[in-house]
């Protein structure tokens, strides 16, 4: 697998989330994908972006052209902050679970929205969600 | 030996200054207002002055230099909301050199020291120009931070279609603050008006994500406990898709695809209905035609 290009943006307040949704928005149509694939992938960087704000207390996106093996293109995403983490991801994951008084979904839809997703976390050190999406 | 540039400059200030704002209008700096301009260049100019009498060194970053740094913040501030390019902007400063180095050329007879003393004033002007294009940047930016807070902030207004039937035409990001006030005075309205029916219309919403998706549930569940249904309209094909991926679960609210569709439905719930002027005739003439 090839990158063969990144930018990273800042996360801290509300209007970041905006940015990185727009960023995001003009990486997926540099990449070709269809209006339905562009929305799913801003939708599923929305979730991650405020996430990162709101339990991550901020941190960073970066946004990744891939190329793989095949020639297959793809955009990769991954948010990082170095907030308390995620005791228990599972759970994090379970459809409607929710330590904020949110839906709970944006964890567990962001999944299903992507193609590909992996979650790192620490207690007490941070999280990291990487997500990609093939063309 | 000690450089004569701030007291050569001082002793010819007011003959650098007439040339200096000729030079300006020359190169087109007519935005600015002839006041204006004199004032900034008069006030440059001292600033300089008064730096090279007070600082050993040539170079800018030291505190030394922070009142003509605050001088330029200010030029290119007010340039920059006056539309001027990031090297109009640099002019300012630039243009200063043409009156200087002739002066020097006058003033100084020994070939060394006009080369020195040259030298000195171009890497100060150098640098005081650059610091313009950065402050210039830094003053767009501001500018469009502002911008996009604005665009967030956009009012929505709560509109009334029929009697007992009201719309909101929701425009833009809804994840700020805002969407909690703009639901709110939907609420508000539905209670002023003793309307039965809303209908929130989200052509014009970019993404909906779980939060935007958690307000609308909110709002529809209070609207419905105040005894008004909402019809939730304008879900453009890929936010549907979207919306099933995410799992949100709108089952309980009603959808429409356009706000047309929602009109439609609204007055049916409310007992009325929408038929053309001679409607029957028209009819009629199709199905001669036909
Ligand atoms: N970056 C993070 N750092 C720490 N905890 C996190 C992070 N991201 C998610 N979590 C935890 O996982 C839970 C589930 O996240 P998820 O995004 O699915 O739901 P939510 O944000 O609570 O609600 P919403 O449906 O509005 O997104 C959160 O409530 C939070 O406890
Ligand atoms: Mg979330």
């Amino acid at each position: 697998m090839q990158v063969t290009k990144t930018e990273r943006f800042p996360i801290r307040v509300q209007s970041d989330v905006v940015v990185v949704r727009q960023k995001v928005r003009n990486w997926t149509i540099e990449l070709g994908l269809s209006l339905i694939d562009q929305t799913k992938v801003i939708t599923a960087a929305s979730e991650l972006a405020r996430n990162t704000l709101e339990y991550g207390g901020g941190g960073e996106v970066e946004l990744a052209s891939l190329k793989n093996d095949i020639g297959k293109n793809g955009l990769r995403l991954i948010f990082e902050d170095q907030g308390p983490g995620i005791p228990d991801i599972n759970l994090a994951l379970t459809d409607g679970y929710t330590s904020g008084g949110g839906l709970g979904m944006g964890l567990s839809g962001s999944r299903r929205l992507m193609n590909e997703f992996n979650i790192e976390s620490e207690v007490g050190k941070g999280t990291r969600v990487t997500v990609i999406k093939w063309k | 030996m000690e450089s004569q540039l701030a007291t050569i400059l001082k002793k010819n200030e007011s003959k650098i200054l007439s040339q200096w704002v000729e030079e300006q209008k020359k190169l087109g700096s007519t935005r600015v207002s002839n006041e204006d301009l004199i004032s900034q260049c008069t006030n440059f100019l001292r600033l300089l002055i008064e730096g090279l009498q007070k600082n050993k060194s040539f170079s800018i970053a030291g505190t030394g230099w922070d009142p003509i740094r605050r001088c330029l913040d200010e030029v290119s501030r007010a340039r920059g909301l006056l539309g001027f390019s990031p090297s109009e902007t640099a002019t300012f400063v630039f243009s200063l050199k043409l009156p200087i180095f002739s002066l020097l050329r006058q003033e100084i007879a020994d070939s060394a020291q006009l080369t020195e003393e040259t030298w000195n004033a171009t890497s100060l002007l150098d640098q005081l120009g650059l610091y313009t294009t950065e402050a210039y940047q830094r003053t767009r930016e501001e500018i469009i931070a502002r911008q996009q807070e604005e665009m967030l902030e956009l009012s929505t207004p709560v509109v009334k279609l029929w009697d007992g039937i009201l719309a909101l035409p929701m425009i833009g990001t809804l994840d700020s603050s805002r969407t909690q006030v703009v639901m709110e005075s939907l609420l508000q309205r539905i209670m002023e008006t003793g309307s039965e029916i809303a209908i929130i219309d989200i052509t014009g919403v970019p993404t909906v994500d779980t939060l935007v998706a958690q307000h609308l549930i909110k709002t529809v569940t209070a609207a419905r406990l105040m005894g008004a249904e909402c019809i939730i309209s304008g879900i453009r094909p890929q936010i549907a898709a979207t919306i099933v991926h995410l799992g949100v679960d709108l089952a309980g609210v009603t959808t429409k695809a356009s706000l047309a569709d929602a009109f439609h439905v609204a007055l049916a719930r409310s007992g009325r209905t929408v038929t053309k002027v001679g409607g029957a005739r028209s009819e009629k003439l199709r199905e001669t035609r036909v």
